[in-house]
């Protein structure tokens, strides 16, 4: 395997810098990587699609630039992989759907162009639950994605692909969306660094809406310094979305590079009472509290904060979240783009004939499954029961995080109840699925940011625990502090990278 | 308990523009009524007197600079059609025969 795949973003900046790498070497190196271990039967299929020949021209390009002595970006020429949930222009966008299968977008998301105008290489597209509504990334029509800690079990999801590609080696930073967890969770089971930015901080332009109130697009990279790098890159105000925050990100960075220095003192913390006890995993809860520790001994001061409405947020979440993506999927209709399937044995089939039928065989069993529960919640007889109802906890919760806040700096908690689970052990079980996103939900029902940071290995089945840290709205900077504190010191602790000791992937076979 | 039934969800899925075959409709009603029965814990929890959320931070008159920006042209926009026509989306007809 090549060295460059095992640098961080950071380093490869640096290399590039000092001239000792091309971007066209670290380019084929990670493609090599893809070729190797991606596919085949035992692959980790974190992508769907790979564009071998559009990142080395955009890498020669720049090359050239550094040549000139003109990069665009620190970051210019290192290579990114992009969630399929983000139009790319030329590239295929399917969302992990058969109903975009070869859909081709003519344009490009903000965060795609804010990532080709700093000059980073599109490795490609990363595999994803359908239309992101998912924690394993097994609901992909185009088959799941594999942990490369253990090839038997799932990713997280919905950005298994994402996650999975950079804890394979396969990338070294790459983009999800974070619906309810789509970013942290895969994060947490995959021992990779994840951020949710608050929510509007990073444009949703070009993102294919799952809930427009809860999608947040973010960072996905092996490192808490990384991820700062890439979410100043792709954060800031944008025209086209009008849910954008019109503020911009900085301070991500040099906040990260403090934290690093590990002095916590002065700094408030809350552990979530509501996020503990029955259904957590002993192993997840050890690695927890053993993550609380090494803050105190950095000088934090830590305590128990009790978000009472955070036991409803998961019912409110999959009331809300359906009933927007059964409005956002509507436009699936089989008329301007994507797939059109004639119902069968009808001679001159309607439009709307056309329509059931489209739908019926472009979506998978989740997908329509939450249309349906949007649909009916949505109904009259039964909106204020269920959607205005679970609008007003939205507010309860929101209140939870504002009374939090006044009495603490950051709040954390595990960021999965569970270690990666074996795939298709859930699969058919909606409301297992659904428990995953516990403690991460909550944060995109108020809109405020969140980072899954490694935490160690649970000891009884030695797969990756993940520490959530929750902030305030537009306080991302203290993500990206603690987040990189306790990453330092914890990484003392193992005496290495927690991905040092996943097993090697022999690739395919 | 709320309860879904298995009529409901084919009425559901017919206005959700979803075909659901009658194996489908087996296995997805069961599965929907069990989700609902968890989601409904929320209901009648909070009163009056708590506001709905619709957007965690309100943002209202956005508006960008009236400037010509760049948009797709006629190709473009058709690219990705099932079927186009005189630079149309030809689409499947729209009523029956006898309308």
């Amino acid at each position: 395997m090549s060295d460059l795949t095992r640098k961080t973003a950071a380093e490869l900046a640096d290399l590039l810098a000092a001239g000792e790498v091309t971007s066209v070497e670290l380019t084929q190196a990670h493609l090599d990587r893809i070729a190797a271990v991606d596919g085949g039967e035992n692959g980790v299929h974190a992508f769907l699609h790979v564009d071998a020949e559009g990142a080395l021209a955009a890498a020669r390009e720049s090359d050239a630039r550094r040549a000139a002595g003109a990069p665009l970006h620190p970051l210019d020429g290192v290579p990114v992989a992009v969630k399929d949930v983000l139009t790319t222009r030329g590239l295929p966008t399917t969302c992990g759907s058969r109903i975009l299968e070869g859909w081709v977008p003519p344009y490009d998301a903000t965060v795609v162009a804010k990532l080709k105008a700093a000059g980073l290489p599109i490795l490609g597209k990363t595999n994803m639950d359908e239309f992101a509504m998912g924690s394993s990334t097994e609901h992909s029509a185009y088959g799941p994605t594999r942990n490369p800690w253990d090839l038997d079990r799932i990713p997280g999801g919905s950005g298994g692909g994402s996650a999975a590609a950079v804890a394979a080696f396969e990338a070294p930073l790459a983009i999800g969306t974070d619906t309810g967890g789509s970013i942290r969770q895969p994060g947490a089971v995959t021992g990779t660094v994840g951020v949710k930015p608050t929510y509007g901080s990073v444009s949703r332009y070009g993102l294919v809406a799952l809930a427009n109130s809860l999608d947040q697009a973010g960072p996905v990279t092996r490192t808490v310094l990384d991820s700062a790098l890439l979410h100043e890159l792709i954060g800031g105000h944008d025209d086209k979305d009008s849910t954008s925050v019109p503020e911009p990100v900085t301070g991500l960075v040099e906040a990260a590079r403090q934290g690093a220095s590990r002095d916590l003192s002065g700094l408030r913390v809350g552990v979530i009472t509501e996020l503990a006890g029955e259904g957590w995993q002993p192993g997840v809860m050890a690695r927890f509290q053993e993550s609380v520790d090494q803050l105190v001994k950095m000088g934090a001061e830590v305590v128990e904060v009790s978000c009472p409405s955070f036991v409803h947020a998961m019912a409110a979440y999959y009331l809300i979240l359906p009933a927007e993506a059964s409005s956002n999927l509507a436009k699936f209709d089989a008329m301007r783009y994507g797939l059109r399937v004639n119902p069968e044995g009808v001679a001159a089939p309607s439009a709307e004939e056309v329509m059931k039928a489209t739908r019926d065989a472009g979506f998978g069993d989740e997908v329509k499954r939450r249309i349906i529960l949007g649909t009916y919640a949505l109904s009259s007889g039964y909106y204020d029961a269920y959607y205005g109802q679970a609008q007003k906890i939205r507010t309860l919760i929101i209140r939870d995080f504002e009374k939090a806040f006044e009495a603490v700096d950051v709040l954390v908690s595990p960021t999965a109840p569970t270690t990666a689970f074996k795939l298709g052990e859930k699969l058919d079980d909606p409301l297992a699925m659904y428990l995953n996103d516990l403690a991460t939900i909550p944060a995109n029902l108020a809109g405020v940011p969140g980072i899954s940071v490694p935490a160690g290995l649970a000891e009884e089945d030695g797969l990756p625990v993940g520490l959530q840290i929750l902030a305030p709205a537009l306080a991302d900077d203290r993500l990206y502090r603690v987040g990189a504190a306790a990453e330092a010191a914890l990484t003392e602790q193992w005496g290495g990278p927690l991905l040092t000791k996943a097993p090697v992937l022999e690739g395919a076979r | 308990m709320p309860e879904i039934s298995r009529d409901e969800v084919a009425h559901l899925a017919d206005l959700a523009r979803i075909d659901l075959d009658d194996a489908e409709l087996d296995h997805l009603a069961p599965q929907l009524q069990v989700i609902l029965e968890s989601v409904a814990s929320i209901q009648g929890l909070a009163g009056d007197d708590v506001p709905p959320t619709s957007h965690p931070f309100p943002i209202t008159n956005v508006f960008r600079d009236d400037v010509i920006q760049p948009s797709l042209t006629p190709a473009e926009a058709l690219a990705g059609a099932p079927a186009v026509e005189q630079q149309r989306f030809a689409v499947p007809r729209i009523l029956g025969d006898e309308q």
